[in-house]
């Protein structure tokens, strides 16, 4: 609303406005719209590191789809978001519930289950490097309850999985933040009442609890499916740069950095995968909302 | 958050029969009591375990079985000696430095230019704020994985690769931390600073006088959040820098991984030395960890 006072404001500053906005503007304006505007562009053309590159329409786009190389990244980028987001909406929302009680010592157990989101992706992949190395601990572990050894590092599909568990270990105590300030907000009230009619814990947990929560599930279910399609660190830091046996582990995200960096990166082609990659983060987001809206009625 | 600082004392009650109550006050059952310390105990293995192995592996020396089976979890006779090695093979403390630099940067630039913008966007009238609002928005959308080829690109053209500034120039005011202070600062009542206007204040002093001394959480929020952000990146970093002289810690340790991959000790010592400083930093700030995931997460 306009009053006097705030219109006077107005007139006095011409040029102080973007004067503050200014910097903001530049960064993001230079570093994120231009690059996402020439990304848009370059996937059209056949432009490498160090040559600038002519139009030539939809060939990138032909190519990828006999480029087998695409098609493992992209099975390997779905696979870890039907893997992980399952896993990243409900185990949060548990161990939300178990530190919601304020028992004696809970504020410890809280940060110390948040640990892992503060440490860098690296530290963390190469944390779990060691422990699922053929003699590392989870190895040593396994071997002495008499299960034997395991290549977790070294098989195609262990590697993925290992990456997944990795991801998801990671994501744990992020989301559970999420959740704990969605659980303050269902009344105790319902869980009484349904304990009243004789409802167990299971069933308040499906009956009372998801319901509440419910819109915190679906934000999850959206943040952590797009972060996961997008997957870089874990499966280069694990599988390797060159994804795996055979560059089977390649992730979509992994095609682009080998794709378009170095002098001979063909920026062109690397840029038709990115254009892959936004084309489907915007189909996850759309998906996830629309199923929460179908839900509703 | 409230649910994060508030816990309640144990009561204080006969020794014989220890009495403890949930956030209702109501008492909770000893069995139940005993599995979720059960059940809590069993998660931290989980979470902070692999942490003290790896801790315990930096500290075992050349003569001590890493590899035994049933593993033996605390060092024999504990040594700093695979930290020694560390910096002898590659410039640890360099790459140390250069992270600290950029991540002290990136705190720089994104308080001052997100509260800046934050503010032009929440109290300052303009033709165009609608477009540069809606500028942020999207840029906040953007999916950063998808671009970094392009903004690789855009640096070589600005002969910043290879350059701990390029490192830092893309996050350097982040979409997301502008919004964060622009809802900020709306919710601050807009009364105060009309008051300052009619003593006769001008922009910047209500700016810096009134409104920022408001919003210090959120800054404190912007600024953890910047300086976790440059400190554990690693996919942009990777590709900017080429030259192993100006390397951050997490790309030197890729580069320990991939040339030492074999001894365990050593690069193990390196993510002790990576991730110790940000494991303190929370210890000492959990509050606005947790708050920024709570604003963050509404926004994001």
């Amino acid at each position: 609303m306009a009053t006097p006072t705030v219109s006077r404001i107005r007139r006095q500053l011409p040029t102080s406005p973007w004067l503050f906005a200014a910097p903001g503007l530049l960064i993001i304006g230079a570093f994120i719209l231009y690059p996402f505007l020439s990304t848009l562009v370059n996937a059209f053309t056949d432009r490498r590191t160090l040559i600038p590159g002519e139009f030539v329409g939809l060939a990138n786009f032909r190519e990828l789809l006999g480029d087998d190389m695409f098609w493992i990244g992209l099975r390997n980028s779905t696979l870890y978001v039907v893997g992980v987001v399952p896993a990243l909406v409900i185990l949060p929302l548990l161990l939300a519930m178990l530190v919601q009680k304020n028992i004696p010592g809970i504020t410890f157990f809280r940060s110390a289950f948040y640990t892992p989101v503060v440490a860098s992706i690296v530290v963390v992949g190469l944390i779990w490097v060691w422990l699922l190395d053929e003699r590392g601990l989870v190895n040593s572990l396994l071997e002495t309850i008499g299960v034997g050894r395991i290549g977790f590092l070294s098989d195609q599909w262990l590697l993925l999985l290992s990456a997944m568990a990795v991801t998801v270990w990671k994501g744990l105590g992020y989301y559970m933040i999420i959740y704990l300030a969605a659980l303050a907000n269902v009344p105790r009230e319902l869980h009484e009442a349904a304990a009243v009619d004789g409802a167990g814990a299971i069933r308040r947990f499906v009956t009372v609890t998801v319901p509440a929560v419910r819109s915190t599930m679906v934000l999850v279910g959206a943040l952590s499916s797009v972060a996961a399609f997008k997957v870089f660190s874990e499966v280069y830091l694990m599988a390797g740069p060159s994804g795996g046996p055979a560059g089977e582990d390649t992730t979509l995200v992994m095609l682009v950095q080998r794709t378009g960096t170095g002098l001979t990166g063909r920026v062109g082609y690397a840029s038709a995968i990115s254009v892959v990659v936004f084309v489907v983060t915007v189909a996850l987001m759309l998906l996830v909302l629309r199923a929460d809206r179908r839900d509703e009625t | 958050m409230s649910v994060m600082e508030k816990v309640r004392p144990k009561a204080p009650a006969p020794a014989r029969e220890p009495r403890v109550t949930d956030e209702h006050g109501r008492r909770i059952r000893v069995w139940e009591l005993a599995l979720r310390y059960l059940l809590l105990l069993g998660v931290l293995a989980l979470t902070v375990g692999p942490f003290l192995w790896q801790l315990s592996t930096s500290l075992k020396g050349p003569t001590e079985d890493i590899f035994s089976s049933p593993p033996k979890f605390l060092p024999g006779e504990p040594t700093l000696h695979n930290y020694e090695r560390v910096s002898e093979t590659i410039p640890v403390w360099d790459y140390a430095f250069n992270s600290l630099k950029v991540a002290t940067a990136n705190v720089v630039t994104n308080c001052v230019g997100a509260a800046l913008a934050g503010y032009a966007l929440a109290r300052l009238r303009y033709r165009g704020r609608r477009a540069a609002t809606l500028a942020f928005i999207l840029a906040m959308l953007v999916p950063v994985e998808g671009i970094i080829i392009a903004q690789f690109t855009t640096m070589r053209e600005l002969g910043l690769n290879n350059t701990l500034v390029g490192v830092v120039l893309p996050g350097s005011i982040s979409a997301l931390n502008v919004l964060l202070m622009r809802n900020a600062f709306l919710n601050l009542p807009y009364e105060i600073e009309e008051a300052a206007y009619v003593d006769g204040a001008n922009v910047w002093q209500r700016f810096l006088r009134i409104a920022l001394p408001s919003v210090k959480g959120t800054v404190a929020v912007v600024a953890i959040f910047a300086f976790m952000g440059a400190w554990d990146d690693f996919l942009w970093p990777l590709i900017v820098l080429s030259d192993p002289s100006k390397f951050t810690l997490t790309i030197g340790l890729n580069y320990l991984h991939g040339t030492f991959a074999n001894d365990e000790r050593l690069v193990a010592a390196g993510t002790i030395i990576a991730v110790a400083p940000l494991i303190a930093l929370f210890a000492c700030l959990q509050r606005y960890f947790f708050r920024g995931v709570g604003e963050g997460a509404v926004k994001g």
